[in-house]
């Protein structure tokens, strides 16, 4: 319900539901792909990250990998932001 | 043979053994001969809030572990003659429950009910995935709340992934989302998820939505399961919840926040 302190306020802010969903649906998204990824792919994403490192020096977080299911065949997408 | 219905949840608080006490209730006061099972060894509270706390002498594993009958141990419900409630244990712990010993006491619970209700505790280990792995139906309790819908998400993997019904490629368990201490005036203010947003996060179907209401503390405290309390909006939402169970199609009730007076709808609140 609007009260005459919402029309008149000056709170312009997304609505704390709205950020709760979208933090949801991504996070879901991520668990979701991970729970369905084989076994093999955290030790994968630690010997491509060591391999990484050898060279540059980068955080967990820089490294991302995602196995998609493509029909008949899987993609390894792998994404490496390095520093500048 | 009986159906297996698991009430579960992942996170704890949420209302699992409060719907548990509700819906086997509701269930048994349908007619049908339903016993509930606390599967929350060590911290056992179904007996409290079903209010046969000093009546419990043996307990689910005592029965396993052929320290007891099976009924020995099972306590009659005083209020209605067709609930049966099977009490955890207090002093063992969770790895008291083998998924040989929890098939045998289901296996005998099958000959003389019509529902076995599990009621899991919180969590995804040892004792929460002995409560699901033999369910044909589960309920998914949630809140309203990113905590608690990343939980259920969590427990509808391993549902489709640890069960009997998954390991042995039998046709999957039959889930339900119930989502409880909802509060539409909070919804509408932007404050907390709406019905839509948590059915389409965790997509599956919900079976009820149970309004935040004070009749829920007063039957706990009372140990009458909210069910009974026919005046009271959760009461009236976990009949509905029920008669859904049961095949029923019914317009859910509790999604809008009540109308409030002028004053109110002026100066907000």
């Amino acid at each position: 319900m609007v009260s005459i302190f919402d029309i008149f306020g000056k709170d312009k802010e997304p609505k704390s539901a709205s950020v709760a969903k979208e933090r949801l649906k991504v996070i879901v998204a991520h668990e979701r792909r991970a729970r369905n990824a084989p076994d093999y792919l955290p030790a994968l994403q630690n010997d491509i990250m060591a391999v990484i490192r050898k060279y540059v020096d980068i955080d967990p977080e820089q490294l991302q990998i995602d196995l998609n299911e493509e029909g008949n065949f899987s993609v390894l997408e792998v994404n490496v932001n390095l520093p500048k | 043979m009986a159906t297996i219905l698991v009430v579960t949840s992942g996170k704890g608080g949420v209302g699992k053994t409060t719907t548990s006490a509700a819906v086997s209730m509701g269930l048994a006061m349908a007619g049908h001969k339903t016993v509930v099972v606390d599967f929350d060894i060590g911290l056992r509270n179904l007996d409290i809030i079903m209010n046969c706390e000093r009546r419990v002498v043996f307990d689910f594993v005592n029965v396993i572990q052929g320290e007891a009958s099976l009924n020995q141990a099972l306590i009659k419900d005083k209020r209605c003659s067709d609930l049966y409630i099977l009490p955890a244990s207090q002093t063992r712990d969770k790895d008291a429950l083998t998924k040989e010993g929890v098939k045998q006491v289901l296996d005998q619970l099958s000959e003389q009910f019509e529902y076995i209700v599990c009621d899991s505790p919180a969590g995804i280990e040892h004792g929460a995935l002995m409560a699901m792995y033999y369910a044909d139906t589960a309920i998914v309790v949630t809140n309203p709340e990113v905590s608690s819908v990343r939980d259920s998400d969590r427990i509808l993997g391993i549902l489709q992934s640890k069960s009997r019904r998954a390991e042995t490629n039998d046709t999957p368990v039959k889930e339900h989302l119930l989502v409880t201490r909802f509060d539409p005036a909070r919804v509408a203010k932007g404050e907390m998820l709406s019905i839509d947003d948590i059915e389409e996060i965790l997509a599956v179907p919900l079976l009820g939505v149970i309004p935040e209401s004070q009749a829920v503390l007063n039957a706990s405290n009372s140990g009458n399961p909210v069910i009974l309390d026919s005046k009271s909006d959760a009461g009236q939402a976990y009949s509905d919840t029920v008669e859904r169970l049961l095949g029923k199609e019914l317009p859910h009730r509790f999604l809008e926040a009540q109308k409030k007076g002028l004053f109110q709808r002026v100066f907000g609140g």
